[in-house]
This record gives C-alpha cells, sequence and structure tokens, in this order.
C-alpha cells in the first residue's frame, strides 16, 4: 500500500459527514437522525442534500434512540448521531432494550469521544462509551483511528445486520493510511511488523502507538502495531498471534482503563495465551478542561508514555 | 375485519379467560392491566387495524406497539385469538423456552412489532414508526397502547413533543387510564392530572372514551382517523382487574397471578370454564 501524505489532518467526524452523505445516494433506505448538535456531529451534510430524510429529534437522545429503533423495525438505515457521552450514557438503556435486544439496523455514530473535547471539561468527555457499547449482545463496536479508515468502516457497517457503535473524534487528526487502504470489520489492520512487544491500539492512540514504534526501534527494540478499529468482535487470531510472538502487550486507547480495548485485550489474552498486558488509558478517574494535547500529556496518552511503559515492562 | 359489538363481546370474554389461566399457568405476570385494556385491544385488532394474521409482515399492515409491555398477556391472548399463533401456546407464558417472554420479544412472536416492556420506550419507536411510514409513502397507521403510570417517564413527553412537531396523523396512542399504579393511585405516587390538557398543550389531538365500551371506542379510532393535522391520543377510561369482581380497582393485582381458587371463581364470574 502507497503511503499516505504526512501532513493531511482530518477529524473522524468529518470523514462521517462526508460518507454519510455520500452513502445516502446509493442507499435510499438512510435516515439520519440528530439531537440539536448536526453541526457538530456533521450529520448537516446528509441534512443539506436530504432534508427529508433528515429529522432533528431536539436535545433528547433517548427518543432519537428510540425513534430510530422504529425506523429500523420499519426496514429503514437510520444513522442517529450526538455526542459520545449523551448517545452512549444518556441513552444507554432505550440502546439496550430497544435497539440491540430486537437486534435492529441503527448505526449509532458518536462523536467528540474522549478527553480530547478538551475544554468543555469532564461532563462532555466520554471515557466510559466502549464499555458501556461493548458490553451489550448483537453491539458492534467500532473506532476508526483516521479519516480514510472512518469512511471505509461506516461504509463496511451497512452489511452487518444489527446495531454498530461508531467512536468518533471531535479534533483533526493525521490521515494514516492511503485512499485506497481496504479494512475488514473485526479484523485488525498490521500496521507494523514486529517481534519483542505488540502496541495494539484505537482510536487516536494509533498514531501514537507508531510514533512509539518508531521511536522504540532506535533503542533496538522491535515494536508490532496493530490498529484495533474494530473492539467487538474482537479479532481475538490476531491478538493471540501477538501474545504468542510478542513476549508483552501495551494496550493504548483515549478511554478508561476499565472495560474498554484494554480490557477486551486482557481477557482475550489470560483465556487464551498468558502474556504480560500494560493497559494505557484513564486511569479511574475524570478528566477536566484543557487543550486536547495538554489533557493528553497530563492523563498519559502519547507516544512517550507508550514508551516508556514498553521499556519499563520488557524483560 | 369487521365486527358487530355483540361479537367483540364475547371475544373480549374468551380475552379475559385467557389472560387468567396464562398468569395462573405462568405463576407470575400483570393480570390487572391487562384486563383493563382487553377491550382497547378487543377493538383494534378485530375492527380497527388493518392487518392480516396469514400474512404477518405484509408491508401495508397496521402497526400496534404495547408500549405499557408488562400486559404481555392480553396482547398475546388477543395475537391468538386472531389466528397468528395457536392459542394452546398460551399457557407456556414466561416459561423457560417458551415464545411468549414476560414482556413481548418481536424476534419471537408473529405480529409482534416492538419489543417492549421498559416503560417509556414503546412509544418513541411508535413514532419511529409513524416517521418512517411517511419517509416510505406507506399509508398505514400506528398505534401504541401506554399505561397512566407510564406517563410518569421523562421519555413519554420526548416522544410526545416529537409527533406533533412532526404532525404524525397516522399515529394514534391510546392510554389504558386506570388511574392505578404499582405504588398507589397516580395522584399518590405521581400525579399525571390533567393528562387531557398536558397532551392538547404538546399538540396533540384528544379523544375521550369509554374503554370498556366498544362503540365508544370505535367512535373515538374514528375520530382520530378523521384528524390529518396531528397525532390523536384517545385517554380510554378503564378499570384496572375489569371483569373479575375481587380484582377490579385493586392495586395489589398489577403483577400477581391469581391461585387455582381465585382461577376458578374469575372463570365462573366471566362465564364459566371453556379451556384455551
Amino acid at each position: 500500500m502507497s503511503k499516505p501524505s504526512a501532513q493531511k489532518k482530518m477529524a473522524t467526524r468529518e470523514a462521517y459527514g462526508e460518507i454519510l452523505a455520500s452513502l445516502g445516494e446509493k442507499y435510499p433506505e438512510i435516515v439520519a437522525l440528530d439531537a440539536d448538535l448536526s453541526k457538530s456531529t456533521k450529520t448537516d451534510v446528509f441534512a443539506k442534500k436530504y432534508p427529508e430524510r433528515f429529522f432533528d429529534m431536539g436535545i433528547a437522545e433517548q427518543n432519537m434512540m428510540g425513534v430510530a429503533a422504529g425506523m429500523a423495525a420499519s426496514g429503514l438505515k437510520p444513522f442517529a448521531s450526538t455526542f459520545a457521552m449523551f448517545a452512549a450514557g444518556r441513552a444507554f438503556e432505550i440502546i439496550r432494550n430497544s435497539i440491540c435486544y430486537p437486534n435492529l439496523n441503527v448505526r449509532i455514530c458518536a462523536t467528540h469521544a474522549g478527553i480530547t473535547v478538551g475544554e468543555d471539561g469532564a461532563s462532555h468527555q466520554a471515557i466510559e462509551d466502549i464499555a458501556l457499547m461493548r458490553v451489550l449482545p448483537n453491539m458492534t463496536v467500532l473506532q476508526p483511528s483516521d479519516g480514510v479508515s472512518a469512511k471505509a468502516l461506516i461504509e463496511a457497517s451497512l452489511k452487518i445486520d444489527g446495531p454498530v457503535y461508531v467512536r468518533l473524534g471531535r479534533s483533526a487528526v493525521p490521515i494514516l493510511y492511503p485512499e485506497d487502504a481496504a479494512f475488514e470489520i473485526g479484523k485488525a489492520a498490521v500496521l507494523r511488523e514486529g517481534i519483542d512487544v505488540t502496541l495494539i491500539a484505537t482510536g487516536i492512540m494509533v498514531n501514537e502507538a507508531l510514533i512509539a514504534a518508531e521511536a522504540l526501534s532506535e533503542q533496538n527494540i522491535s515494536a508490532r502495531v496493530l490498529d484495533l478499529h474494530t473492539i467487538k468482535p474482537l479479532d481475538t487470531e490476531a491478538v493471540l498471534k501477538a501474545a504468542s510472538e510478542t513476549q508483552l502487550i501495551v494496550t493504548a486507547e483515549e478511554h478508561s482503563v476499565i472495560g474498554g480495548l484494554g480490557s477486551a485485550v486482557a481477557e482475550a489474552v489470560s483465556e487464551g495465551c498468558p502474556v504480560k498486558v500494560v493497559r494505557i488509558g484513564i486511569k479511574d478517574t475524570f478528566g477536566e478542561s484543557g487543550t486536547p494535547e495538554a489533557l493528553l500529556e497530563k492523563y498519559g496518552l502519547t507516544a512517550a508514555h507508550l514508551v516508556k511503559a514498553v521499556v519499563e515492562n520488557l524483560k | 375485519m369487521s365486527h358487530q359489538s355483540a361479537d367483540l363481546q364475547n371475544i373480549s370474554r374468551q380475552i379475559r379467560k385467557d389472560i387468567i389461566q396464562m398468569t395462573h399457568a405462568a405463576k407470575s405476570g400483570h393480570p390487572g392491566g391487562s384486563l383493563s385494556a382487553v377491550e382497547i385491544l378487543t377493538t383494534l385488532y378485530f375492527d380497527e387495524m388493518n392487518i392480516d394474521p396469514s400474512e404477518p409482515k405484509r408491508a401495508s399492515r397496521d402497526l400496534f406497539v404495547l408500549s405499557k409491555g408488562h400486559a404481555a398477556p392480553v396482547l398475546y391472548a388477543a395475537l391468538a385469538r386472531r389466528g397468528y399463533f395457536d392459542p394452546a401456546e398460551l399457557l407456556t407464558l414466561r416459561q423457560l423456552g417458551s415464545r411468549l417472554q414476560g414482556h413481548p420479544d418481536m424476534k419471537n412472536i408473529p405480529g409482534v412489532e416492538m419489543s417492549t416492556g421498559s416503560l417509556g420506550q414503546g412509544f418513541s419507536t411508535a413514532v419511529g414508526m409513524a416517521v418512517a411510514a411517511r419517509v416510505m409513502g406507506n399509508s398505514r397507521r400506528v398505534y401504541a397502547l401506554l399505561g397512566d403510570g407510564e406517563l410518569n417517564e421523562g421519555l413519554i413527553w420526548e416522544a410526545a413533543m416529537s409527533g406533533a412537531h412532526y404532525k404524525l396523523s397516522n399515529l394514534t396512542a391510546i392510554l389504558d387510564f386506570n388511574g392505578l399504579q404499582i405504588d398507589g393511585t397516580n395522584d399518590e405516587v405521581m400525579s399525571v392530572s390533567p393528562v387531557d390538557q398536558k397532551f392538547r398543550s404538546f399538540g396533540w389531538n384528544v379523544i375521550m372514551a369509554e374503554g370498556h365500551d366498544f362503540d365508544d371506542l370505535k367512535r373515538a379510532f374514528k375520530e382520530a382517523r378523521a384528524c390529518s393535522s396531528a397525532p390523536s391520543v384517545i385517554l380510554a377510561k378503564t378499570v384496572k382487574g375489569k371483569g373479575v369482581s375481587f380484582m377490579e380497582d385493586q392495586v395489589g393485582w398489577h403483577g400477581k397471578a391469581p391461585s387455582a381458587e381465585e382461577m376458578a371463581r374469575a372463570i365462573e364470574e366471566l362465564g364459566g370454564a371453556e379451556h384455551v
């Protein structure tokens, strides 16, 4: 695969807005719902193109999810968007009982996930949404790491018969993949081969893992990097392969260390091929206001933190 | 399928017996709120709705959502008596492996259009179905049965707001207005009055009805169909436990199964034994 332009950046929510509007043409059964945040979630791109298929539900996330369930039960393919805090948190039980239990085709594309929401502070920083969505039967949980994978995974999600949660970010992040990169839901993307340690990352932490792997190579440590864009169903094969071929696994996510990617990997490794798993994430605490960069530094979510974790834990 | 009110009386008596026998066999369930909705569901399934049990997924069919999902026995009995499945199956209610879950599961039972049970959610999904019908150019109507205790849920009012905002005249909600919830009367637990003014102020077409009178229910549904500018809500005055003297208007019969003796007395009052 050809190298992407190193400079180009795009928020995964921007990519969502573009691909949703484009999919609207191919799939007349797609409708979009938002909870008074369409300019932020980028469903406004779809809304402008297909006003008769866009429904602003007002600041009422629970009803938005219920309405989306009713639409899906009628044969439509609704995309429901709001911030991750209000999608996964506020509307959790409607997602559980009205969407997941009847296994309905609702795509929940939740933006502004994680601590990089920044200045809005802890009330708006969803750091537990992966855990909440991962625990639900029938739910697929996706978190793209860049604009290219966001578009590809959202399009691929339409082939899934059942609910899908897509975790998207606010900030512009580097494009990691070439435009023609292929993605398969449920299959980790191997971005770098290595024999000493495997860095398993998701979302914005994939780029940090790539930077960390480069820094580690200068210390003669060979790091494999996996982009785990599909958190559920977990690519157990790739995770256990890493566990058997490298002596250490370090997971990295912009999410609580409880219940997210790190937990999913640790569960698989402890049952299938026990090796040490070190989880990089938010350590069971709330965030605070600050710039995204300052927050990532303070809460231990940078490439330097990954390098430190590898060096300290590699025998 | 149109029935004379006398036929509907006979059907409703059978459905009441079914509810008693099902909840007795299950040793749990919700007879009170099932019995209060018997005439409403009988009118819907045997008179009002455009449905065909031989083709339960027909695209043009009307949809019914039991938002007060704990009244599952009345829904199952109505579906079975209408021909969606064998009434013999009714006695498997709530048993391990049965399709008849304690609260309705749309994946399992023909004729059940939405999985419900967590209060407020069915109403919201019915709004979604009514919007979807419009998007898809489907002239079907959508019906949702709400409980009055259910009106305590904030989601009900989010759904009500959206139904009026999108002027869903293809949506009719029916309130099983029996005045009782689990801990006591509506007024004791959390007052919902004045319900008519609440819905009217939210932009709904409010229709009053006697919830155990077939002619009045038919009139109410006709009025709802005639309204083309807003969704309608029928406030159907009912009696919890209706038809069984010792259950009528008794809070204690919300979620309790009748004993063998109580079942025998109830069946006697409903016109005598007749196996399901």
